[in-house]
């Protein structure tokens, strides 16, 4: 079947099957941003935005996403122009290996979209799903803190 | 300097003026990290190759047996399949999976395929097909019928009379594989059952260890092609990209010549990736196909049949007179290495290598043990690598006598800690798998991090306390370790540097950044002796072709071993620079210093004679006689365009006879519910000495990185078996680890201290942190309810049990 859907603000026409899930979908269409790793929706390195909400993209069927609107980690920014929350990622040293800073990313976007100003135990709560097993969570949950005050002060989210 | 911010706190005083090293300079990767760039082996293999094939193996589904028949027919007809590998046609050369050094210590007890079976997920075929479906299809397609044996199931039971052999081909480097004993380690110093008899207090206890896995992030994936010169090319998420391209070449009887292998940005190895375990099947496939092959193990697969970490039985006994000083130390392990001996004998010697000599006041010291196979899932190298294991029984034990001599634990351990100076008989008479090296402690922050934790902690107020809300009660608890720094006289690395027209550099290591930042601190030392920006260098990493050689990422030897020989590389380079200088100067320089081998060791207290003459100074060159400058620059444009015209380059190598112990103390507040018997860790603080911490935030997450991944292998990691001996809970629903709302605030403490042997003073960082957690919790929960656990994890239901034993 063919799906219409939005990757980054660009309209995308994909011909899966009733059975393939989003990750699948979105890598084989070279959205390589979009990491997999245990494909059972229990680690969150696969998380993507779909109309501004995250969803493991191993669990959900591409096809429920035909006509809406999917942000990945690098519709959020990349290295030429980061977004404040991948520049607080990187002054914080909050990414080791890196393989779960893209869900982890897009969980933290979709946080400050809706709460500018949240609690340490907020961040810690709406990124939960987000496993990282290389830096124990302290400087990451801090850069999303500083990335916060960076986008208040800018004035923008 | 000192800095202190919420959960960081980082004191550098006395230390050499540098201008990038101390600095917490962005990860050279970190913006490529943070925007998802496709930069790891799969990202590779989905970009370059999308019509590669992918492989899927087939485990075994019993524990212990031989295949009596296998048929593959039906497999090979399905539409898509190109190529089903068993024993019947694969090599059979006899190896190890273990990326170790040459020779290598762990038995040859692998081969690709063999008929025999040895756990539940042992390799039996593998298929490579043009898609996932079509592999995994084929699968079910293969026929095996087995003979299943009596299976060895604990470890216990493993050398008994009588015992199934889980190896009885007899494989060379294995100890005794007519007893399953893979290996065995027994090294004294002077005779501890008399000074045990002879002590005036002693104490003997036992502490059990568990199964648990690294879980990185990225499972174990690799990817072999062969290009257009008829090269094998291998790209893996290894920690070992050289001991790959050996082991593989062994077992498929290939020139190294024909064979690279590249290491990608890695999603995490802890040990897991310094092993051969799927290289070698898509590197077989790709020349047998001659077709693009890839295998990404599943989050199961990586459970069951990657590898975990040695689980122990540790027999401690500590002799020592009324005032609390030790006599006598005496360990026995036990370790099951599962069904291959991948790292066993290692890793076992480390539980003591790593642990013993912390303690040199004892005289009479015995260390022996025995790693048995069990038809288990394997073992192998993983953080901490034993000494997580030693530290559990030491640190518990040592809590116990504190609790027995009325002392505080923490003037017990300060009364027999090495110091400043000070040696151990230990790290002569043991080292890994052969004899030690002897070493001298030269330096040490302990005294600091003792006294630096206990204040962060609360211990005056807390401890001894038993605060009590309804059915919660808090206690703190605290234990102290070293590790290593590289393996002393084994571990070699490289690095390649050379200088641009332009003054920028390039700088070639085999260093294997799995995700550390080692690149990062490896440039940020190159910098620091050419006295340029982090930025002017660019570097390259672990290609057996385009880069020097170097062991791989594992026994916490980057920042030291591979460190040394950035500094000599830039040290060289920056000698020729000084040299062309001279001459634009005109100033007289003599050869010898600029030909002399460039040294580690020495920058604090002894100058390079050659900085008597010249120094470097943000792209320039400054002399020290005239004050005269020239640019850095412009040697480069005169030495390769114009006056005596020569590379400015050089290749340096490292291996040092030191290996210092970072040191670290830790601390831990915790909650036992009495109701429940759940542990919560309210408060962690880990208080660190690993030399001068060459980036401070790096320093700091590999800190907390390891007390998480401690924690939870302290509390909630475990792995659960059938009566079969299968892995019952392989996913990360049933395996927990710890996620944001688990992790207790950690508070690291970092006490940098010049290590003269090191580059720049570092030592390492990466593996002490997970050596504090089961020690740590498990003497607070001690404290709080005067409960001893003698096995980790420390789950509700195991500590809810020993709450209702104490009270019965």
């Amino acid at each position: 079947m063919r799906i219409s859907i939005t990757v980054n603000g660009a309209q995308c026409a994909l011909d899966v099957d009733p059975g393939d899930v989003l990750l699948d979908v979105l890598r084989g269409a070279d959205y390589l941003e979009v990491k997999g790793t245990c494909h059972a929706g229990d680690c969150g390195a696969c998380t993507v935005l779909v109309d501004g909400h995250p969803v493991a993209s191993c669990l959900t069927l591409a096809a429920r996403v035909d006509g809406h609107s999917v942000t990945t980690v690098r519709g959020i920014g990349d290295g030429t122009h980061p977004h404040p929350l991948q520049k607080a990622f990187v002054e914080n040293g909050a990414a080791q290996c890196g393989y779960c800073i893209p869900g982890a990313i897009v969980s933290a976007k979709a946080l400050l979209d809706e709460n500018p100003e949240p609690t340490e135990d907020e961040v810690r709560l709406a990124m939960d799903a987000n496993y990282c097993r290389c830096t124990g969570y302290e400087q990451q949950i801090e850069a999303v803190l500083d990335a916060a005050e960076q986008l208040r002060k800018e004035g923008h989210r | 300097m000192s800095d202190h911010v919420k959960g960081f706190r980082h004191t550098a005083e006395g230390l050499p003026l540098t201008h990038v090293v101390g600095t917490s300079v962005d990860k050279i990767d970190g913006y490529s990290l943070v925007s998802g760039a496709p930069v790891y082996t799969d990202d590779i293999a989905a970009r370059e190759f999308p019509h590669r094939l992918h492989g899927k193996i087939l485990g075994s589904p019993i524990p212990q047996g031989m295949i009596t028949s296998i048929d593959t027919s039906s497999a090979e007809e399905l539409p898509g399949v190109h190529l089903v590998l068993t024993f019947k046609n694969t090599p059979r050369t006899f190896y190890t999976t273990a990326g170790q050094g040459w020779p290598e210590p762990s038995p040859y007890d692998n081969q690709m395929f063999t008929e025999r079976v040895r756990f539940v997920g042992d390799r039996v075929a593998a298929v490579f097909a043009d898609t996932v479906e079509a592999a995994e299809e084929a699968l079910h397609r293969i026929k095996v019928t087995y003979q299943e044996e009596p299976a060895v199931l604990d470890a216990s039971d493993a050398m008994k009379p009588g015992a199934p052999l889980v190896h009885p081909e007899n494989p060379k480097g294995a100890y005794d594989p007519a007893h399953n004993v893979a290996a065995h380690v027994d090294v004294a110093v002077g005779d501890v059952d008399a000074a045990l008899a002879a002590s005036e207090v002693t104490i003997a206890e036992t502490f059990e260890t568990h199964y648990a896995q690294h879980v990185p992030m990225e499972t174990h994936t690799s990817l072999a092609y062969v290009d257009d010169t008829g090269k094998l090319t291998i790209v893996s998420s290894t920690q070992v990209p050289w001991h790959v391209r050996r082991i593989v070449s062994r077992i498929l009887g290939m020139p190294m010549s024909k064979l690279r292998v590249i290491k990608p940005r890695i999603g995490g190895g802890f040990g897991a990736k310094q092993e051969i375990l799927i290289d070698d099947l898509v590197a077989y496939a790709a020349l047998r196909t001659g077709l693009p092959c890839e295998i990404e193990l599943t989050r199961k697969e990586e459970f069951i049949a990657s590898r975990t970490r040695h689980p122990m039985k540790i027999d401690m006994s500590i002799g020592c007179d009324t005032a609390g000083h030790f006599k006598a130390l005496k360990m026995y392990v036990l370790s099951n290495t599962g069904a291959y001996g991948s790292h066993s004998l290692t890793v076992m010697s480390n539980t003591g290598s790593k642990t013993l000599p912390l303690y040199n006041k004892a005289n009479d010291v015995r260390f022996y043990g025995d790693a048995v196979y069990t038809n288990l899932p394997v073992p192998g190298a993983y953080r901490g690598y034993g000494a997580t294991q030693g530290y559990a029984a030491l640190e518990t034990t040592i809590d116990d006598l504190a609790a027995k001599l009325h002392m505080d634990p923490i003037e017990l351990r300060t009364m027999n800690m090495i110091q400043v100076g000070e040696g151990s008989p230990i790290f002569e008479a043991l080292g890994e798998g052969r004899q030690g090296v002897a070493q001298t402690i030269k330096s040490s922050s302990l005294p600091e991090l003792l006294a630096l934790g206990a204040q962060a902690i609360g211990w005056q107020e807390k401890r001894g306390k038993r605060a009590r809300v309804g059915h919660k009660v808090r206690g703190v608890g605290m234990s102290m370790h070293m590790q290593g720094s590289g393996i002393p006289l084994i571990d070699m690395g490289a690095a390649s540097m050379k200088l641009n027209e332009d003054g920028t550099y390039f700088l070639a290591v085999g260093a294997t950044d799995i995700g550390t930042g080692s690149d990062t601190i490896l440039t940020q030392m190159a910098a620091e002796i050419l006295g340029v920006g982090a930025d002017m260098i660019s570097t390259l990493s672990s290609d057996t072709d385009l880069t020097p050689f170097d062991v791989g990422a594992y026994a916490s030897s980057t920042t030291f071993v591979s460190g040394g020989a950035v500094v000599k590389a830039a040290k060289a380079i920056r000698n020729q620079i000084f040299s062309v200088a001279a001459e634009v100067l005109g100033e007289e320089l003599d050869p010898m210093l600029v030909m002399s081998d460039p040294k580690v060791e020495g920058d604090n207290d002894q100058p390079d004679p050659i900085l008597s003459f010249y120094r470097m100074d943000d792209g320039y060159v400054v002399s020290v006689r005239s004050g005269r400058r020239v640019s850095v620059s412009e040697i480069a444009y005169r030495a390769y365009y114009e006056v005596g015209q020569h590379q400015i380059a050089s290749t340096q190598s490292f291996v040092s006879p030191y290996s210092p112990p970072p040191f670290a103390a830790h601390f831990a507040e915790v909650e036992v519910d009495d109701l429940t018997g759940k542990v919560t860790v309210v408060n962690y603080v880990a208080a660190v000495d690993c030399g001068v911490s060459i980036n401070p935030n790096l320093v700091r997450g590999q800190v907390v990185g390891a007390v998480a991944n401690g924690i939870g292998f302290a509390l909630t990691e475990e792995y659960h078996f059938s009566a079969r001996g299968a892995m019952t809970n392989p996913s990360l629903f049933d395996y927990k680890i710890l996620s944001r709302r688990d992790m207790p605030p950690v508070q690291v403490i970092v006490v940098d201290n010049y290590e003269p042997t090191g580059p720049l003073g570092a030592k390492s960082v990466a593996e002490i942190g997970i050596n504090g957690p089961i020690p740590a919790i498990g003497n607070a929960i001690f404290d709080a309810t005067g409960v001893r656990l003698h096995r980790s994890p420390y789950t509700p239901e195991r500590v809810l049990n020993a709450l209702r034993e104490a009270q019965k």
